[in-house]
């Protein structure tokens, strides 16, 4: 049995694919055979506020993440650190999406997505990106194999190159 | 994982799957969160397993709620789901169930929003089924709830009595990982027994019943089977006992890990919170000397341990209001087992960007053509997306569900006698008006009551995730149905003003509500009805057909914000530093309603 215990979360606003972002994490923990929980802001959050997501993979049972106890941050805009960072840890690994430096690992995802096709898959590349890092429970292989099932046939094509732009494979479809 | 199904399911969706799964036939809802995917969930499970199921997005949830019961009489499993508050419209046929029973197993979901982070109250809808006497279940997370639709189907049938499923927010919106089976074929053949002394239960009858219900509460507070679960600590802790549901148990279950402190003292998830298991009451009594009770919003269990030691809301422990978040059980739990606060760093001010109307969102036209036709006006308002309007200024009260159009009779009496009274313009969502709006319009002609009503047609139920309203005239399972056209209905309230407008047009809008107010303020006048009439945007068949212009901000700018003060277009945002206003092309949608805020004119629009 696997004894892979994290806490993740994603932030960022509404129509930044924070909740894609999240369903994507939680079927590539099932695709691991890993338990999982998610949950996400929702109502007024789709009408363009903050949004954050808590993904917590392993032997939980609450669907929250305490302060302060987050092992890994999906920031997909630098401005939401200063509302959802205390929910890291001190030694938890924090990516952003922004081309400025700080305490923090980063990437340019909305550029690389740009880059890619479409900016609204920046979501993709930072995950890439932070999968690339060993950051994340899952291996690029799973991720990838979950975004291949749950991608519409429209976004497919899109959905891969912003991972692989984020992954850093350049070897695209 | 070969052959087991297995899926991430949101909470709503795990339970729509467990109706589809229990063979339930007859499933009505009304949207609200948090409950709202449940039903869409069933249409698509049922769809997928070709179970035989009637689907209904009713009118309100009284309907709902009489409409399944009608059905469980016939020996079918059914079904019904709401948000809490939905309960209070629903209260009627659901407090007298409980005396006059079911047949077939029925179900209530009623999904409560401690916090609350989109409902008018945090009521405790384990309080309302206590109240009743109806049996209610409380899921910690996904995958339970949709285990505990089946045993409330059992439950149900075995003592003919309605069963309460309440999950919370976090409940409905969490996602795991959730097993699926094949549904049950039950065939039950629809077979209504008459016995009028049950089914049409005059007072006389009433007594009896009441005794029945009474010993079938004594008898489930007896079965073994919703005996509270021990997760039994090493006794290093024997005198303390914590007693928790929902997923404030979830909570406290990771936080006793975190702590170090779990298989260290006695903890207890309820999962049937009433009627409470008997000698579990009698245990905690005579085993433990301190007792901790976690449990949303209300205290259900702690009541009804009867015992003063109890520590939790009486005692203030945990807070009588607000979610119990982790943070929150965190400190309940450090103070009653009496270890070293973790850390003692103040909780993040969360302050998120506010929500607002959707950029090019036909209410905003609508509401900044009356609060600018009306300086003076009062403006009640009501329950949807477009209670948002607060944020501008452009509404005064939202209480309940259709309660704006009756608040428009007493505030209209109330000024009645004055002299040039101010305008009242009531505003209501066109889901809310078929919801609970009729009456109040049906009262306030009768009794010659004289404002403005704007019904803000949209087509859908925005607010919930655009379920169609009986206008449209598609069924939730996409069938067409008979559409019930509102200008038909305001004709037989006696509404003899009534006038169709396209928000876009604001100044059209305005000049009929000038002539709306002329009528109101006539010999003859009464009630003025406005149409304000364009697609919710989330509605893409619909945005897709609309007009898209070319929108810019000139150098005319003076950077007074009136734009962004008044209007609160998401898609204008301050260049503070240029001092000005621009538009960010990735939100605007091309509306061009704009145009006609901005006092210089520099907003400007062309066509592509
Ligand atoms: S666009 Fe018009 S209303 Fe908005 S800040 Fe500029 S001058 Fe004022
Ligand atoms: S045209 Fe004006 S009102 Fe319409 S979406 Fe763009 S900025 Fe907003």
């Amino acid at each position: 049995m696997n004894h892979i215990k994290q806490q993740i979360i994603v932030s960022g606003v509404g129509g930044q694919g924070v909740v894609f972002a999240t369903r994507l994490l939680a079927e590539a923990a099932m695709e691991a055979g890993l338990n999982v929980l998610t949950s996400e802001d929702h109502g007024m959050a789709m009408r363009g506020g903050t949004v954050v997501s808590h993904v917590k993979v392993g032997a939980f049972r609450s669907p929250l993440i305490r302060r302060g106890q987050a092992d890994v941050g999906l920031f997909l805009n630098r401005e939401n650190l200063s509302v959802h960072r205390g929910l890291m840890k001190g030694a938890g690994r924090i990516f952003v999406n922004t081309d400025l430096p700080g305490e923090y690992l980063h990437c340019d995802a909305t550029g690389l997505a740009k880059d890619a096709g479409a900016v609204v898959a920046a979501n993709l590349v930072l995950l890439g990106y932070a999968v690339r890092t060993g950051g994340l429970f899952c291996t690029a292989k799973q991720a990838e194999n979950v975004i291949m099932r749950i991608s519409s046939p429209r976004q497919l094509e899109l959905n891969l190159k912003a991972f692989r732009r984020g992954t850093g494979d350049r070897h695209e479809m | 994982m070969p052959s087991k199904d297995e899926r991430i399911m949101m909470g709503n969706e795990a339970m729509g799957r467990g109706l589809v799964e229990c063979g339930c036939e007859f499933f009505a809802a009304y949207p609200g969160t948090p409950s709202s995917e449940i039903l869409t969930a069933a249409v698509g499970f049922a769809k997928e397993t070709e179970a035989k199921m009637h689907l209904e997005w009713s009118v309100n949830e009284k309907v709902a709620y009489e409409a399944s019961l009608a059905a469980s009489y016939t020996g079918k499993r059914s079904a019904v789901a709401m948000k809490q508050v939905g309960l209070n419209v629903a209260a009627d046929p659901f407090m007298r169930s409980a005396y006059l029973g079911t047949k077939g197993g029925f179900v209530l979901i009623a999904a409560d929003d401690p916090g609350p982070h989109s409902s008018q109250t945090e009521q405790d809808s384990r309080f309302f089924a206590r109240f009743a006497k109806i049996p209610v279940f409380d899921p910690a997370c996904p995958a339970e709830a949709k285990a505990m639709i089946r045993q409330a189907f059992e439950l149900s049938e075995k003592y003919e009595i309605p069963v309460m499923l309440r999950p919370t927010t976090r409940v409905c919106h969490a996602r795991q990982n959730v097993s699926c089976d094949q549904p049950d074929s039950l065939n039950r053949a629809p077979y209504f027994e008459k016995n009028p002394g049950r089914w049409i239960a005059t007072p006389q009858f009433i007594p009896e019943l009441h005794r029945l219900l009474n010993e079938k509460i004594e008898k489930i507070a007896e079965e073994d089977a919703y005996r509270p679960r021990c997760f039994t600590g090493d006794k290093s802790k024997k005198e303390f006992s914590i007693i928790a549901s929902g997923v404030a148990f979830a909570h406290a279950y990771d936080l006793l890990d975190d702590l170090g402190l779990s298989g260290k003292v006695d903890l207890y998830q309820v999962t049937l919170p009433y009627p409470l298991h008997k000698d579990f009451i009698e245990q905690i009594r005579s085993q433990y000397e301190k007792i901790l009770v976690i449990e949303e919003t209300y205290p259900v269990i702690e009541t009804q341990l009867l015992d003063l030691r109890v520590q939790g809301r009486r005692t203030g422990l945990i807070p009588n209001r607000g979610e119990l978040t982790p943070d929150v059980v965190q400190k309940a739990l450090e103070q009653f087992l009496d270890v070293p606060p973790a850390d003692t760093a103040p909780p993040a001010a969360v302050k998120g960007k506010r929500p607002s109307l959707c950029a090019g969102c036909p209410h905003r036209a609508a509401y900044y053509a009356i609060k600018t036709t009306f300086p003076r006006g009062i403006f009640p308002s009501d329950i949807g997306c477009y209670t948002l309007g607060m944020n501008f200024g452009a509404i005064d009260t939202c209480h309940c569900m259709g309660a704006c159009i009756s608040q428009g009779t007493g505030f209209y009496f109330a000024y009645a006698g004055e002299e040039n009274p101010p305008a009242i313009v009531v505003s209501i969502g066109d889901s809310t008006f078929f919801h609970a709006g009729i009456p109040g319009l049906i009262n306030a002609v009768f009794q010659k009551a004289r404002f403005i009503l704007v019904i803000l047609d949209n087509a859908t139920t925005a607010m919930t995730g655009n379920q169609p309203t009986p206008q449209v005239g598609i069924r939730a399972d996409g069938s067409l149905g008979n559409p019930v056209l509102i200008p038909d209905i305001l004709k037989a309230c006696g509404v003899r003003f009534i006038r169709e407008c396209d928000p876009y047009d604001m100044d059209a809008l305005s000049s009929r509500l000038r002539e709306a107010d002329r009528y109101c303020r006539s010999e003859e006048g009464g009630i003025a009805v406005i149409i304000s009439r364009h697609p919710c945007l989330l509605d893409r068949s619909a945005a897709g057909t609309q007009l898209v212009l070319a929108v810019e901000i000139t150098e005319d700018c003076t950077g007074c914000e009136e734009c962004l003060n008044e209007f609160e277009c998401p898609a204008l945002t301050a260049d503070k530093a240029a001092g000005r206003v621009v538009i960010d092309e990735n939100l605007c949608v091309g509306c061009g309603v704009c145009v006609s805020v901005c006092p210089m004119g520099a907003i400007v629009a062309r066509e592509k």
